[in-house]
């Protein structure tokens, strides 16, 4: 099968500023990979590159197999930021509907699919309301119930926990394992969290001061059994209590600081 | 109580409190003002230059020309005149209010644009507009669009639309950038182009900024349409009753009256307008992030 992505030799420069320099990585179908570094490493400026929000100064990527300008106006991806970014004068369904609306989709099929994504985030009754009407964790649901909207097979985040509490932070966690398991979608995810690439991840990509390069990538502990559609969050809990989970944060945290010396 | 009828109640009670202080100045001030030092720091208050509110209300039913039983009320004078006004201004508002979103369209759509006309926009607002009046007059006597002559109220509307265009063009620009980078990026993320940008993202986001805009506007275009009637020398407006009655003010007092009150009124209808749109826009207003 094609990888989700694909970066070969990736380079990026803004004026005299290296961001990233000759990255290679692979992102499998279904695989959830996490890119974590120290501020201004450039891992969202990777994230931005595949996203085709950002041209590469030299090297090659490939989403899906196309250039990501084509997986980018062929709606290959889904994209969801650290703010939520939901238009107030929607209601939460028509915010979940926006891609599709974008690209014309009837408004009869548009509504059942903004229905299912929003029972699959848990978020149906309340379909009806104004975006500012949720928490912050509701909003961020409604986020990724939009980004999933075209059925992508790749989705890409950029901290989307990054402004929540702890407690909101885990709970999302469990359900984004257990929402990406049941669509079957890759995911590219920029956090600034150890805990949270680890427990997320099958792989945690770890990177280098600027000029951004790949350290190391480090076996991440994303708790999928035979089964993923039915993964409760006391599994994602179990996961945190193991030692496995431990030891991977202290491989990603050695690798961080090897990235400084 | 809603905040909208809340509104009305305050602008009666301060419609109200005007009539009451303007009586209480009669009342209390000297007939021949207040003079300090041969420099009159307060006006007459004697019934030639500031009449009883009763006695300029009381005008309106009385005819145009004391004495002539035939001629028509100053009310009714007043009403035509006024609507008259309101008619060039709505229609100058709306002419401006396209100009003004078009070129707003164009500044957003081409940054350059911006940096070379944003100046002049400015600028523009800067000539008198009792310089301008009588320029669009004398090019407009010159113009024929096929068959149709140039006619003076046209003069009017014109004016009206270029004091009308400005809040327009800066507050739609204003509103159409508003949304955030992050915004601006999703949209872009999912393959929208511009067009539908704009009308799924720009437009809405624009109707905080666009509603009170308008509202100037509205009040610029009256403004504009009295102050253009006046320059230029047209006749069935509120602008020319204004200057005719002024003529005989010292004879007729509370007839200059009538026509202030009637640009007065004239310009809460105008603004009122606008508030219909505010209605109409309601589910946009709380917008701005």
């Amino acid at each position: 099968m094609t990888a989700a992505v694909a970066l070969a030799g990736v380079d990026k420069r803004f004026g005299d500023v290296h961001a990233l320099d000759g990255i290679d990585l692979e992102v499998g179908p279904g695989e959830f990979v996490s890119l974590i570094g120290p501020s201004g490493c450039g891992k969202s400026t990777l994230l931005r590159v595949v996203a085709d929000l950002e041209q590469p100064t030299g090297g090659a990527a490939l989403v899906g197999g196309k250039s990501p300008q084509q997986a980018r106006l062929d709606q290959d991806y889904g994209i969801a930021f650290q703010q939520a970014g939901l238009l107030e004068w929607r209601t939460v369904a028509e915010n979940v509907e926006l891609p599709l609306h974008v690209h014309g989709v009837g408004k009869v099929e548009r509504r059942a699919r903004a229905t299912d994504l929003l029972t699959l985030v848990g978020l149906h009754e309340f379909a009806g309301s104004r975006p500012s009407e949720l928490s912050g964790g509701m909003q961020q649901r409604v986020a990724i119930a939009r980004a999933l909207a075209p059925s992508p097979r790749l989705l890409l985040m950029d901290e989307p926990f990054g402004a929540l509490d702890e407690m909101t932070r885990e709970r999302m966690q469990a359900e984004l394992l257990r929402i990406i398991g049941e669509t079957g979608a890759a995911v590219l995810f920029v956090t600034h969290s150890i805990p949270e690439a680890v427990v997320l991840s099958d792989r945690v990509v770890v990177m280098s001061p600027r000029p951004g390069r790949i350290t190391e990538i480090v076996p991440g502990c994303r708790p999928v059994d035979g089964a993923a559609t039915d993964l409760a969050p006391a599994d994602v809990e179990d996961v945190r209590e193991s030692g496995a989970f431990f030891s991977a944060i202290t491989a990603v945290r050695e690798a961080l600081r090897k990235g400084h010396e | 109580m809603g905040s909208r009828s809340r509104t009305v109640v305050t602008t009666v009670a301060a419609f109200v409190l005007l009539i009451v202080l303007w009586e209480l100045a009669k009342l209390v001030l000297p007939p021949g003002g207040v003079t300090v030092g041969g420099t009159r720091v307060l006006p007459r208050t004697d019934n030639a230059a500031m009449p009883h509110v009763w006695t300029v209300l009381g005008r309106l039913t009385e005819p145009e020309v004391a004495g002539a039983a035939t001629t028509r009320t100053v009310g009714a004078a007043v009403a035509s005149g006024a609507l008259f006004t309101l008619g060039l201004a709505m229609g100058g508002l709306l002419l401006g209010g396209v100009l003004g979103v078009l070129l707003a369209l164009v500044m957003q759509r081409f940054r350059l644009v911006e940096r070379a006309a944003l100046p002049y926009v400015v600028a523009s607002q800067t000539v008198p507009l009792i310089a301008i009046a009588p320029l669009v007059a004398g090019w407009g006597g010159n113009i024929a669009i096929l068959g149709w002559s140039w006619q003076p109220w046209a003069s009017v509307m014109v004016i009206a639309s270029y004091l009308a265009f400005f809040p327009i063009a800066v507050g739609m620009l204003r509103g159409l950038t508003s949304p955030v980078s992050a915004d601006v990026e999703l949209f872009r993320a999912m393959a929208s182009g511009w067009w539908t940008t704009l009308v799924r993202l720009r437009l809405p986001a624009s109707v905080p900024h666009v509603v009170p805009a308008v509202r100037l506007a509205a009040a610029a275009a009256v403004v504009g349409a009295i102050v253009a009637e006046i320059s230029t020398g047209t006749r069935g407006g509120i602008g020319r009753l204004i200057i005719e009655y002024a003529q005989s003010a010292t004879g007729d007092p509370s007839r200059m009256y009538t026509a202030i009150l009637g640009a007065a009124v004239l310009g809460l209808v105008a603004a009122g307008a606008v508030g219909l749109l505010d209605v109409g826009l309601r589910r946009y207003r709380g917008s701005v992030r």
